[in-house]
């Protein structure tokens, strides 16, 4: 049988943009998008895949970057946090965590943005119970979720 | 929900008022700068190879595979250590004093999980892979993971101390001998347990360290959250002036103390950065954090006697506390005093005896963790309250107003000379009380019942402290050359007119960069918008003093007192200059909206900000010779304490007294042991608030840190010492859908000694911890009055306690 190979060429779509990169077959997704790319938004919390910090969506889906290999993301699309914001002109959502008061620290946020984006795409105006649902993912230290889910919530009635 | 009761009358611009934060715009984007975000190029990554064992000899370290591999910069180990750096400064007197306390472990390991050599490779794979091949020969020895165990010194952790003590005596205040015999009740409670948790801040420690070789300076790219206190441990420990220790930080995640004692791991990466000549980068993994960083206080209460009269008076207690600090001291030893700030807990009790020990085991060191040692000692009292009240038959509520010191005597003494500065306990509670609608206890009650549940209401009432004395730390050890406290800030003003403020202080979510805007705003005559706050701390800055960080509840005093000295310093100058120039009396110049005018002036006797700032900076030839003005400002803050009297072990330790009054509905599944907290309530009174939604978003995350504290974080070691809850799977931390609806009030009290009558908040001192034992201890009390002398209460011990109540019911009465 032979080796198993010790680094891939992989082609994804981030933010937008057509990324083509050789990576070691074993590079986590979120270093992946933190060390090679660059793109620092998206945070490590810990290692067992429990906190959610890393999340970016996958063709969509919210997922955990720290549980995927870089080499499983190759032909996918791929948003982190930074290409929320087009052109500096910040999302309801982001505007509602300001208002809201939603993050302290800030590093849990970019993964709460990430998992109450997709929220709101599949649930426009989701009720308390959606919110804390789709978010329990997602830990934060700072601020006990209330103003999180408050903000998910403003930004969802379009408030 | 936010009900304010008695808000200040102090005029109010933008200090008062909840701003959106400043700090929200990058954070929001993921464009913060968080320490692992930083590059440099040929930087290595660092990974520490870390003891397995609790307690065992090191016989050898082979680090030759390690080195083979490719890509491997280089290593170190305890020995280099041991030779290339000094033990670091104890704070304790002996025998904890001559514990010899090093960066790796030195022939020896103490707890698992303690680093005991690091390798640096090109990447992060790269280093655990080399990790891996460093091969470490351990010989085991017996393990302590019990502090009364720890206690018998029969085995005896640091070789250089003799014992398992680090630090012991006796604090005795009024006569408590005569108290409980002249008491109509004393309650006898055997033991009471506060377990070991953390708040684990979602960001792990770390740093970038460079060495510049010129100049023989290391700058920490880094989340220490106390420099000050980090560079004082690090510079002798490495033979060097702290001038060669520049700290740099930018955004932090979370802190809540656990940033505090990272000064081993970063000498290791200014050693391993020197001596490979580049670079090197440490991230803490989520495991290392929680085997091998900062637990918060374990502390167990024995032999606890609380005098009662027969109207519920509360004259006094004694207690034996045994403090477990880990396997080595560190910051720790300030813990057994600390809690000597809030000795009498919110009671007016006068006769108080507390002989306290602290032993090292073989578990995790102990550092500051959010409430330190305060939050403790005040649960010891809310669980005598508690147990007091259950145990006599007093209504829990009624014995709280009877005991509380009352508004009335504010300024408040107690018996040990710390002033509780003011508050308003009673009016507090009440408002706690109304939250959660407390009228209607009895009916829930028997509607739960019928549903197959227990329910239970409780209150934790608890103090924030503020303000530290750090002269506290001679009653520690009176050698120790440490008194008062500090802050420094500065403000300038540029050349088009930005207004830039630099702090010494280390934020890590609380917001300073906006709540620093608002109060140089309201001083100067800007907006905060127009204000410029620099990120974080970093010791080029010079704006920071021995003392400079973020903890101990103290930035709305020391950090805005700072930035108020600083403002008021810049503002009398552009009044002076804009004076000068206009040709006008300094009296009749205003500051108002980025502008310098006379009073009822015509228009063109206006300066616009900028213009003061160009005259100084750029076109100053004109001002007369012994005019000098230089529009930047540095100034510190130093607060005025009494001296400590290490005898009496009396003094002012700190200076203001936040207060939080907590009040909880839970009802308890008796199937399961499982507690749902049905209603919630907590209420805040920290004085003036600078920004209230920041005040209660602080208080908001205190809750949430305390009810996973009380149903569910535990650090529970087993018997050889192996931490069983070292990761996010086995230590469960709250998230969106366990948080109960929680409602909050809030009081304003001013603070009579603090710059802008705003008392330090944000640690909370555990009010959810103290609430929801009382509220388990109310459900089970139909269930054979089982009672909650543990801090931590999942729903195994609950079903334990109702299973066999009176296993708990370790309390004796004697009544007259």
């Amino acid at each position: 049988m032979a080796a198993p190979a010790a680094r891939r060429a992989i082609s994804v779509e981030l933010n937008g943009e057509q990324v083509e990169l050789e990576v070691p077959a074993r590079r986590l997704l979120v270093h992946f998008i933190r060390d090679d790319l660059g793109l620092t938004g998206t945070h490590v919390g810990c290692d067992t895949g429990n906190c959610g910090a890393c999340t970016v969506r996958l063709n969509g889906e919210p997922v955990k970057s720290c549980m995927l290999l870089a080499v499983q993301a190759d032909g996918a699309t791929i948003a982190t946090v930074e290409g929320l914001a087009a052109d500096g002109e910040l999302t309801p959502l982001q505007r509602a965590f300001n208002e809201h008061h939603a993050l302290q620290c800030g590093y849990c946020t970019p993964g709460m943005l990430m998992s109450a984006t997709a929220l709101l795409e599949r649930n426009p105006s989701p009720s308390e119970e959606d919110v804390r649902y789709a978010l329990q993912g997602n830990i934060c230290r700072c601020t006990g979720y209330v103003n999180i889910v408050e903000a998910v919530m403003a930004a969802g009635e379009g408030r | 929900m936010t009900v304010v009761e008695e808000t200040t009358t102090l005029k109010k611009g933008f200090v008062g008022q909840s701003i959106p934060r400043k700090e929200d715009k990058r954070l929001v984007q993921g464009l913060g700068t968080f320490f692992d975000d930083v590059r440099r190029h040929g930087m290595g990554y660092v990974h520490f190879v870390r003891s397995p064992y609790a307690h065992a000899k090191i016989v050898s370290i082979d680090v030759s595979k390690a080195l083979e591999l490719d890509g491997v910069y280089g290593t170190i180990t305890g020995d280099e250590v041991a030779i290339q750096t000094d033990p670091f400064f104890e704070m304790s007197v002996e025998p904890g004093g001559n514990i010899k306390d090093y960066a790796l472990a030195v022939g020896r390991v103490r707890h698992m999980g303690e680093p005991v050599a690091a390798v640096c490779a090109a990447t992060r794979e790269l280093a655990r892979d080399a990790a891996d091949l460093i091969e470490v020969e351990y010989d085991p020895l017996a393990v302590l993971v019990d502090a009364e165990d720890s206690l018998r010194d029969e085995v005896v952790l640091h070789d250089d101390a003799g014992s398992n003590v680090v630090w012991s005596g006796v604090f005795d205040w009024g006569d408590v001998d005569t108290a409980l015999a002249e008491a109509d009740h004393v309650v006898k409670i055997e033991r009471l347990h506060f377990h070991r948790f953390s708040s684990t801040p979602l960001e792990c420690a770390g740093a970038l360290v460079e060495y510049d070789k010129g100049t023989g300076e290391w700058t920490l790219h880094c989340n220490h959250q106390m420099p000050g206190v980090g560079a004082i441990w690090m510079a002798p420990a490495l033979r060097v002036g702290i001038d060669k220790l520049r700290f740099v930080t930018q955004d932090i995640g979370g802190g809540f103390g656990n940033k505090i004692c990272l000064h081993p791991q970063y000498v290791v990466l200014c050693l391993m950065a020197r001596k490979l000549g580049r670079p090197v980068q440490w991230t803490e993994w989520r495991t290392d954090q929680h085997t091998a960083n900062a637990h918060g206080n374990e502390r167990t209460f024995l032999d606890v006697e609380v005098g009662v009269m027969a109207d519920g008076t509360m004259t006094g207690f004694k207690v034996r506390a045994l403090d477990d600090c880990g396997a080595f001291p560190r910051y720790e030893p300030l813990g057994c005093i600390i809690w000597a700030q809030v000795t009498p807990g919110m009671y007016g009790w006068r006769n108080i005896r507390v002989d306290f020990t602290q032993v090292c085991t073989n578990k995790s060191p102990v550092s500051p963790n959010r409430g330190y040692s305060r939050m403790q000692h005040l649960w010891l009292t809310e669980r005598i309250v508690d147990i007091v009240a259950a145990e006599l038959g007093f209504d829990p509520v009624e014995l709280r107003k009877k005991n509380y010191v009352k508004v009335e005597q504010m300024p408040y003494e107690t018996p040990n000379g710390c002033v509780y500065d003011s508050g308003d306990y009673a009016a507090a509670l009440d408002i706690a009380l109304d939250l959660v609608d407390y009228g209607s206890i009895d009916e829930r009650r028997k509607d739960a019942e019928a549903r197959g549940k227990l329910l239970g209401f409780g209150i934790g009432s608890t103090l924030d402290s503020g303000t530290n004395n750090f002269g506290q730390s001679t009653l520690l050890n009176p050698e120790l050359q440490f008194s008062g406290n500090n802050e420094a800030a500065s403000v300038k003003l540029d050349i088009f007119g930005e207004v830039v403020v630099t702090l010494g202080t280390v934020p890590q979510g609380q917001g300073h960069e906006t709540t620093a805007a608002q109060v140089v705003a309201d001083i100067i005559g800007c907006s905060p918008e127009q204000v410029n706050v620099r990120r974080g701390h970093d010791t080029w800055f010079n704006s920071h003093a021995g003392f400079s960080g973020t903890y101990a509840s103290q930035f709305a005093f020391t950090g805005l007192g700072a930035v108020k000295g600083a403002a008021e310093l810049l503002r009398a100058e552009m009044v002076q200059l804009a004076a000068a120039v206009l040709q006008a009396p300094e009296e009749a110049i205003e500051l108002a909206d980025g502008m310098a005018r006379v009073k009822d002036g015509p228009e063109e006797a206006a300066l616009p900000f900028m213009a003061l700032g160009a005259i100084v900076n750029a076109n100053n030839a004109f001002l007369p010779p012994d005019f000098n003005p230089t529009l930047n400002h540095r100034y510190v803050c130093r607060p005025y304490f009494g001296m400590v009297d290490t005898e009496k072990k009396t003094g002012q330790l700190t200076l203001t007294y936040a207060t939080q009054i907590h009040a909880a509905v839970v009802e308890v599944d008796p199937e399961t042991g499982e507690v749902e907290i049905v209603d919630y309530a907590a209420v805040d009174d920290c004085g003036v608030r600078i920004n209230p939604q920041i005040v209660e978003g602080q208080v908001h995350g205190a809750t949430a840190h305390a009810i996973g504290a009380a149903l569910s974080e535990h650090f529970v070691y087993d018997e050889e010492g192996t931490l069983l809850t070292s990761n996010f799977y086995d230590y469960h931390v709250p998230h969106a859908m366990d948080m109960p609806p929680l409602k909050t009030g809030a009081m304003e009290s001013p603070s009579p000694v603090a710059p802008l009558g705003a008392k330090g908040m944000g640690e909370g001192g555990g009010g959810g911890i103290h609430c929801l034992c009382a509220a388990i201890q109310d459900a089970l009390s139909s269930a054979g009055k089982p009672l909650v002398t543990t801090s931590c209460n999942p729903p195994h011990r609950v079903w334990a306690m109702l299973q066999d109540p009176e296993a708990t019911r370790r309390v004796e009465v004697m009544s007259k």
